[in-house]
């Protein structure tokens, strides 16, 4: 007989996602914390040492304090990874992670920074609704939510190229410090960069918003993929953009790389920039 | 770094006394606007109506603030990225505002405008937006409420820490910055 599935309360991922939400915003994660420290140390410009300064002191009031890391609370992005031995009841998954993000935002003082439609004059949905919602069916009978609210700063320096098999890494790595380059203050600097490489034009810059769920330091498990991450991150703190643009020898924290199969005409890259103010928080029911 | 103390709205003599990587400690009055305020602003101009404020001497920040917990003046408060607005701007220098305060480069029409109306733009650092909101000492909406977090407030702020990115004499810190900091 086929094993019954485990009921989970679409209540309890409304609230879930809820709570993600206000976290996410206002408790900066330890990893990034002691990144920005370590950075700190790093940094060779006296004034980059003191950006360094403001941001560890402002993280240290929004936590105390309550409010918000940034002011732009970002588009609620969530990654669920469904255990295909769940079922849930009370309603449909959607809702419940849309409701979740609504009182999230509303009751935790977050900024609503969503437009009802892409193509309108500014008309707020007034609950920074809708989210976006990645979802990965896994074995077992559990539910990993992560919250990721993702600013419009840094998003907007993101980018993806449709590159030639024959570019090779070397060419993804010209692209990668390039996009950095060029996006130099705009997107709060110290980075964290995320790059897809492989899969199809929507599938690539999955991969590397994907990417920026990887823990401070965490290289890809593939040797030579982490190596390469080692070595581009050098290249971009090369560039001298520092803390705030100001200039200084820490441009990026850190440098994730997703991949995937790729077609054999195709060679797809993305760059999707993460600000400094590098939110997420997890949970698992 | 040397931090001068400075008093907005602006007077033309103090524009001229700030140079790229000065920081300051700006207190006074500033007015925030972002993407859809501008837009208004630009037309307002266009249609000669008037203004929600007096632009002579005047500071806009940009910025959508979080919104602000009981108790509190203003929620988070940290800089947009400024480009966004480049297109608004040299219009609104023409017409009297002498500062800007915001995060990343400007265009080249910006920096020249800049230089044309003595103008200055200050930057704060993105992201430390729990920071910043602890020199607001004042918020009120004064105009476009509909916009959310994109309308106009009126903000008295008490010592903000900023620093001059480009002055009026055509020095830009992020460029200099830059060249100073890069390795190869």
């Amino acid at each position: 007989m086929a094993k019954s599935p485990r009921v989970i309360a679409l209540n309890e991922v409304k609230k879930t996602v809820k709570r993600l939400s206000i976290e996410a915003c206002t408790d900066l994660n330890k990893d990034v914390e002691e990144a920005l420290v370590r950075a700190r140390e790093k940094e060779e410009s006296p004034v980059g040492r003191a950006i360094f300064d403001q941001l560890l002191k402002n993280a240290d009031i929004a936590r105390r304090q309550s409010i918000p890391i940034c002011q732009d609370t970002g588009f609620a992005v969530l990654f669920l990874e469904i255990g295909q031995d769940v079922s849930f009841s009370g309603g449909y998954l959607e809702d419940a992670i849309s409701e979740g993000v609504s009182e999230g935002y509303k009751e935790g003082y977050l900024r609503k920074s969503i437009i009802k439609n892409a193509y309108t004059n500014p008309e707020n949905t007034g609950d920074n609704t809708p989210p976006i919602i990645h979802t990965r069916i896994v074995p077992g009978d559990r539910v990993k939510i992560t919250m990721l609210p993702k600013g419009g700063g840094s998003e907007n320096m993101s980018r993806v190229r449709m590159m030639k098999p024959a570019d090779g890494m070397e060419g993804v790595r010209d692209f990668v410090v390039e996009t950095v380059r060029d996006a130099g203050a705009n997107p709060c600097p110290p980075i964290l960069v995320g790059v897809g490489l492989g899969g199809t034009f929507d599938y690539v810059a999955y991969l590397a918003k994907k990417s920026l769920l990887r823990g401070i330091g965490e290289r890809n498990p593939d040797p030579e993929l982490a190596r390469y991450e080692t070595e581009w991150l050098k290249e971009i703190n090369k560039l001298g953009i520092g803390p705030a643009g100001l200039g200084g020898t820490v441009t990026a924290l850190d440098l994730f790389i997703e991949t995937f199969g790729r077609h054999i005409a195709s060679y797809p890259a993305a760059v999707n920039i993460q600000c400094h103010a590098a939110r997420s928080k997890t949970a698992i029911l | 770094m040397v931090e001068k103390k400075v008093e907005a709205p602006l007077e033309e003599k103090t524009v001229e006394n700030l140079k790229a990587g000065d920081g300051v400690l700006l207190s006074g009055v500033v007015y925030t606007a972002r993407d859809a305020a501008h837009k208004r602003l630009f037309d307002l101009i266009e249609k000669k109506q008037k203004l929600p404020f007096d632009l002579s001497g005047s500071v806009i920040y940009y910025v959508g603030p979080s919104p602000a917990p009981p108790g509190r003046v203003i929620g988070a408060a940290g800089p947009t990225t400024s480009f966004r607005m480049d297109s608004y701007t040299p219009r609104l220098l023409m017409h009297g505002v002498k500062g800007m305060i915001g995060k990343g480069q400007r265009s080249d029409e910006v920096k020249e405008a800049m230089r044309e109306y003595t103008a200055v733009y200050f930057g704060a650092t993105g992201g430390a937006a729990a920071l910043l909101s602890g020199s607001i000492v004042e918020s009120e909406v004064i105009a476009f409420d509909d916009l959310g977090p994109e309308a106009i407030r009126r903000l008295v702020v008490k010592e903000m820490p900023l620093v001059v990115i480009n002055d009026c004499w055509g020095n830009d810190l992020y460029i200099e910055g830059r060249r100073r900091w890069a390795r190869e």
